[in-house]
C-alpha cells in the first residue's frame, strides 16, 4: 500500500498507527490510529481528558509518541518540531492564541512565518489572503484591539500563508458569538473547496454534524468509534462520547414571585486595567427559586461582572448592591459569605483554590468565613478536614489520595470540588461563573442538577457562561453582557438564540438601553 | 537530540526536605576541592571549617552568638518570600534596628537609670528596623516599585547613615577619634547568660520568635493567609484577604525581627555602634531561610549551620592562614547548591532523542 507521494485514492493524506503516549503513568493516548483523507473534513470528538489534545499536539510535532508511527501519503515522517509539521503541509490553530498583544496583526505574522519576511510584505500578503477566504483583516490594528473572533482570523491567515495541506482547528468556536461562527464555517467551506484537509477538534455535537463527513471518537484515550456524523444524531454521538446516557437538568419550576434576594441597582466601576472593561449602569435583579443566565462572548466584562458580585472589586456606592435587602456594595467577599452569599470563580487554579495546596487547605480557604473552621484565629484541621469530606460524598469527587494538591485533580472533580465547597452551606445568593467548561459531561450533569436544585430549595442563581446550550438549559431568564452593559433579561422560554445571539454580537445594545434592564 | 525541562507534578515531601541536605554535601565535596586547589589538606580544612566551633565551650557559645541574628532576620524572612515579597534589605533594617536602639542608650549614656532601658532599646530596635521596612512595602503597593531593587539600594542608604553617626554626633568624644559610640551602660547591655562568654539573654529570644513563628504559620489563619498569598494571589482575594495589607504587615514583621538582631548586635555582642555592626548577616540570612526551606524551626537549624561557618572561617583563618572570604565562598556555593537541587527536584530534565520514528513499537 506504500504508494508514492502524490498518489491519490486510498492512501490518506495523513495516518497515525497505533499512537500511544503515556505521562508517567497516565495513558493520555492508548493506541489509537487516525486517518485523514484527502479533502475532507475530519471531526475529533471526545470529552475534555480525552486526549485529543495530546493526538494534535503530537501530529504537529509539539509532543513525541511514546509509540507509534505517522504516515504522510503513505510514507513514514518524523516530526520532531512544529516546523517540520508545517514544512510537510500541517498548520494548527490553537484554542489559545499566542499573539503578542502590543503588537500588529502583521508583526504577529510576520514572527510566526518561518521564512524571515519584510512586514510590509507580509501585510500585503494578509489582505491577499484574508480577503480570498472572506476573513477580514486590518494589518496595521494591534492585536489588543480586536475581538476574540478577529485574533481568531489571524491564526487562521497565519495557517493559510503556509498553504497547509492540513488545517488542524482547536475547538474553534468556543470563543465565538453564533454569528462569527457562521462566518467561520464560511472560511472552512472556502478551504475546503480548494481540497485542503480539516481536522476539526470539538465537543459540540451539531456543529460537527454539519462540517465534518467523518468523525473519530475519543474516550479515556482510546478510539471508541469512526462514523459518519451527518447520520448520526447527537444524541447517539453523546453516548458514544460519554459512554453513558446524558439526561437533561431539570429545570427549576417558573414561578418567579419570590422575594428578591439579589439586587444590582446602577452598577458602574472603571477598568481595573488597560485591558479590563469597564461595567456600565449594569441592573439585575435575582428572586428566591431563580436561576439568571448572564450570556456573551468572553472579555465583554462577565469578569468585572463576577468581581463585583463576590465583593472582590468593591463598588463605590453601598447600595449598589443588595443581597437579601441588606446593602453590602462596600462589603468585602467574607462580609457577603457571611450574609448567605456563596462563589465559584471561572478560573478554577489560581482563583477558586491554590493549585498547590491540598483539598483541605482549599476548603478552609472560603470556608474560614462560613463553617467554623476557625476558632479564635486558630484553624481547627479536624473540622476541615470532615468538611472536605461532606463535600467529596456528596459531589462525587474522585481523588487518588487521601488529601491532595487541588492541581493533581481533573478539571471535572475539581470543578465538583468547588461547587460542592459553595453549596454545602446552602447559600441563599449563588453566583458561578462557567459552571461547566472544561468539564467532562458526567461532572457537568451533577453541577448543572446542584444549581437547579439550589434554586428549587429557594436560593437565588446567577449563571455567567458562554455556552448558550447550558444557559437555555437551567436559566429562567437569560441577558447578554456586551461591552460591560447588561441587556434586559427575557425569559428563556420563547427566546431564541438568534436573538441572543445579536446582543451578544453588539446590535441591540442601544435598544436595551432604551428598555431600562430589569424592570421588574 | 533535546533537553526537555518538564515540571514534577507530585514531588513527595520528603524529598523538599533532604534538598537541603543534598546541598550541604556537595558544598562539602566542592569545599575540599578549593582546599585542594588552595593547598590545604581537605580533611584539615573541613575539620576546621565544620567540626571545630563545635569542640569547645567557648566556640559553642559563640555559635550561638552567631545564630542569634541570623536566625531572627530568617524567620521574618521567611514570612516575606512565602508570601511573594522579596524583602532583600534585612541587612539595612538591621542596622536601623541598631541605630534605633543605641539612640536610647546613648540618650541615657552617664545618667542614673534604671532597668527599663534594655527594654526600651529592644522596643526603638524593632519599631525603627519595621519603619525602614515598611518603605519599600509601601513603594511596592502605592508604585508597584520592585521590592527586590527598593529594599536592596536602602541597605545603602541605612550604612551611610549609620558611618555618619559613629563618625559625626555620636562619636565618643574619649574614643581616641575612633569612629564609635561610647561603650553602653550595663543597664544598656543584653544580660550575659555564663561568667565567661558572650552567650546572652537574645539566644532564649530568638527560641521564643522561632516557637511563635512556627505556631502562626502551622496553625493560625493569618499564617494560613501567608502562604496562600504567596501561592495563589487572586485566590487570597477570593478568599477575602488584601494583599496590600498583607505585604505590610510581613515587611513590618521581618523589619522588626532585623532591628530586634541589630539591637541584639549593638548591645549584646558589640556593646557599643561601630561602622560595621554586622558581617552581612541580613544576607547571611536570605541563605539561611531558604537552607530551611523558610521553616521557623528548619530555619534555626540552618542558622547554627551558618553559623559553624562563621566560626570555622575564623579558625581558619588563624589556623591556616586562608582569607576570611572563604566564607563568603562557602555560603554563596550553598545557596548556589540549594537552588540547583531545589530545580532537579521540581522538574524533570530529561534528553530526548529529535527523532520519534526511532521509539517506535
Amino acid at each position: 500500500m506504500d504508494q508514492a507521494v502524490g498518489s491519490a485514492g486510498s492512501t490518506p493524506l495523513v495516518a497515525m498507527h497505533a499512537i500511544v503516549k503515556t505521562f508517567g503513568d497516565l495513558v493520555a493516548n492508548d493506541c489509537v490510529d487516525l486517518d485523514i483523507r484527502e479533502g475532507e473534513t475530519h471531526a475529533l470528538l471526545g470529552e475534555n481528558g480525552a486526549g485529543k489534545s495530546t493526538l494534535v499536539k503530537i501530529l504537529y510535532g509539539l509532543l513525541q509518541p511514546t509509540s507509534g508511527r505517522i504516515l504522510w501519503r503513505g510514507a513514514p515522517v518524523s516530526l520532531p518540531d512544529p516546523k517540520a509539521a508545517r514544512r510537510l503541509g500541517i498548520g494548527m490553530v490553537f484554542q489559545h492564541f499566542s499573539l503578542f498583544d502590543a503588537m500588529t496583526v502583521a508583526e504577529n505574522i510576520a514572527l510566526a512565518l518561518d521564512d524571515a519576511r519584510a512586514v510590509n510584505d507580509v501585510a500585503d500578503r494578509v489582505v491577499e489572503v484574508s480577503r480570498s477566504y472572506g476573513l477580514p483583516l486590518e494589518p496595521g490594528r494591534e492585536v489588543w484591539t480586536l475581538s476574540v473572533g478577529e485574533r481568531q482570523r489571524i491564526e487562521i491567515v497565519r495557517c493559510l500563508m503556509q498553504n497547509p495541506r492540513l488545517l488542524v482547528l482547536d475547538e474553534p468556536t468556543s470563543v465565538l458569538t453564533p454569528q462569527e461562527t457562521g462566518v467561520l464555517f464560511e472560511t472552512l467551506g472556502r478551504i475546503r473547496a480548494e481540497g485542503r484537509s480539516i481536522l476539526y477538534i470539538s465537543h459540540k455535537l451539531e456543529e460537527v454534524r454539519t462540517l465534518c463527513e467523518r468523525a473519530t471518537i475519543l474516550r479515556h484515550g482510546k478510539v471508541i468509534a469512526a462514523c459518519d456524523p451527518r447520520t448520526q444524531t447527537a444524541a447517539a454521538l453523546a453516548r458514544m462520547m460519554v459512554g453513558a446516557d446524558v439526561g437533561a437538568a431539570r429545570k427549576a419550576a417558573g414561578a418567579l414571585d419570590g422575594p428578591v434576594r439579589l439586587a444590582v441597582r446602577g452598577l458602574s466601576l472603571p477598568a481595573p486595567d488597560d485591558h479590563g472593561v469597564a461595567l456600565r449602569e449594569v441592573r439585575l435583579e435575582v428572586r428566591a427559586g431563580e436561576i439568571l443566565g448572564v450570556a456573551g462572548v468572553a472579555g465583554n466584562g462577565q469578569g468585572e461582572l463576577f468581581n463585583a458580585l463576590s465583593g472582590e472589586t468593591p463598588a463605590p456606592d453601598a447600595a449598589a448592591v443588595v443581597m437579601d435587602g441588606v446593602e453590602v456594595g462596600r462589603a468585602g467577599p467574607n462580609a457577603r459569605r457571611a450574609l448567605g452569599g456563596a462563589f465559584v470563580p471561572e478560573e478554577r487554579l489560581g482563583h477558586g483554590t491554590a493549585p498547590g495546596m491540598t483539598l483541605t487547605d482549599n476548603a478552609i480557604l472560603t470556608g474560614h468565613a462560613t463553617h467554623g473552621l476557625v476558632r479564635r484565629g486558630f484553624i481547627d484541621r479536624a473540622a476541615a478536614q470532615a468538611f472536605v469530606d461532606r463535600i467529596v460524598a456528596a459531589f462525587d469527587v474522585r481523588k487518588g489520595a487521601r488529601d491532595p494538591a487541588a492541581r493533581t485533580l481533573s478539571g471535572g472533580n475539581l470543578q465538583k470540588f468547588v461547587v460542592g465547597r459553595e453549596m454545602l452551606g446552602d447559600p441563599g445568593v449563588l453566583v458561578v461563573a462557567q459552571p461547566t467548561w472544561g468539564v467532562d459531561a458526567g461532572a457537568a450533569q451533577i453541577i448543572r442538577q446542584a444549581l437547579v436544585d439550589r434554586a428549587l430549595a429557594g436560593g437565588a442563581v446567577v449563571v455567567i457562561s458562554q455556552d448558550l446550550d447550558e444557559l437555555f438549559e437551567i436559566a429562567d431568564r437569560i441577558c447578554v453582557m456586551f461591552n460591560g452593559a447588561l441587556s434586559a433579561p427575557a425569559p428563556a422560554d420563547g427566546l431564541s438564540r438568534e436573538a441572543v445571539g445579536l446582543l451578544m454580537g453588539g446590535h441591540g445594545e442601544s435598544n436595551a438601553r432604551e428598555t431600562q434592564p430589569c424592570a421588574s | 537530540m533535546r533537553l526537555v525541562i518538564a515540571r514534577r507534578q507530585d514531588v513527595p515531601g520528603w524529598l523538599k526536605l533532604v534538598s537541603p541536605l543534598y546541598a550541604i554535601a556537595l558544598t562539602l565535596l566542592s569545599g575540599a576541592a578549593m582546599f585542594a586547589a588552595l593547598g590545604v589538606s581537605p580533611t584539615t580544612g573541613l575539620y576546621t571549617y565544620f567540626v571545630s566551633p563545635l569542640t569547645d565551650a567557648w566556640a559553642l557559645q559563640e555559635v550561638a552568638v552567631k545564630a542569634t541574628p541570623l536566625v531572627l532576620i530568617a524567620v521574618g524572612l521567611s514570612l516575606c518570600y512565602l508570601s511573594d515579597n522579596w524583602n532583600i534589605g534585612a541587612e539595612g533594617q538591621l542596622v536601623i534596628g541598631a541605630v534605633f536602639g543605641a539612640a536610647v542608650a546613648v540618650a541615657t549614656h552617664g545618667a542614673p537609670n534604671g532597668p527599663w532601658v534594655l527594654p526600651a532599646m529592644i522596643v526603638a530596635g524593632m519599631v525603627g528596623g519595621a519603619l525602614f521596612a515598611m518603605i519599600p512595602a509601601i513603594l511596592k503597593t502605592r508604585f508597584q516599585a520592585n521590592e527586590i531593587l527598593t529594599s536592596l539600594m536602602l541597605v545603602y542608604v541605612a550604612e551611610l547613615l549609620l558611618d555618619w553617626l559613629v563618625r559625626g554626633p555620636w562619636r565618643d568624644p574619649h574614643g581616641f577619634n575612633f569612629p564609635q559610640t561610647v561603650m553602653f551602660e550595663p543597664e544598656a547591655q543584653m544580660t550575659r547568660l555564663m561568667d565567661v562568654g558572650r552567650l546572652n539573654i537574645s539566644a532564649p529570644l530568638a527560641l521564643l520568635v522561632v516557637a511563635v513563628a512556627a505556631i502562626l504559620l502551622a496553625r493560625t489563619l493569618k499564617g494560613f493567609e501567608i502562604r496562600v498569598v504567596g501561592e495563589a494571589p487572586r485566590a487570597a482575594r477570593f478568599a477575602g484577604w488584601d494583599p496590600r495589607t498583607l505585604t505590610w504587615t510581613v515587611f513590618a514583621i521581618s523589619g522588626a525581627l532585623a532591628g530586634l538582631a541589630g539591637v541584639v548586635e549593638a548591645s549584646g555582642t558589640l556593646g557599643q555602634l561601630q561602622p560595621n555592626i554586622s558581617p552581612g548577616y541580613g544576607f547571611t540570612a536570605i541563605i539561611v531561610a531558604f537552607l530551611g526551606r523558610l521553616n521557623p524551626i528548619g530555619c534555626l537549624a540552618a542558622a547554627i549551620f551558618l553559623a559553624v561557618t562563621f566560626i570555622g572561617g575564623e579558625n581558619a583563618q588563624i589556623a591556616l592562614r586562608l582569607p576570611l572570604d572563604v566564607t563568603r565562598v562557602f555560603q554563596g556555593m550553598l545557596l548556589f547548591y540549594i537552588l540547583a537541587c531545589d530545580a532537579v527536584i521540581a522538574f524533570r530534565f530529561t534528553i530526548v532523542r529529535g527523532d520519534a520514528s526511532g521509539a517506535t513499537a
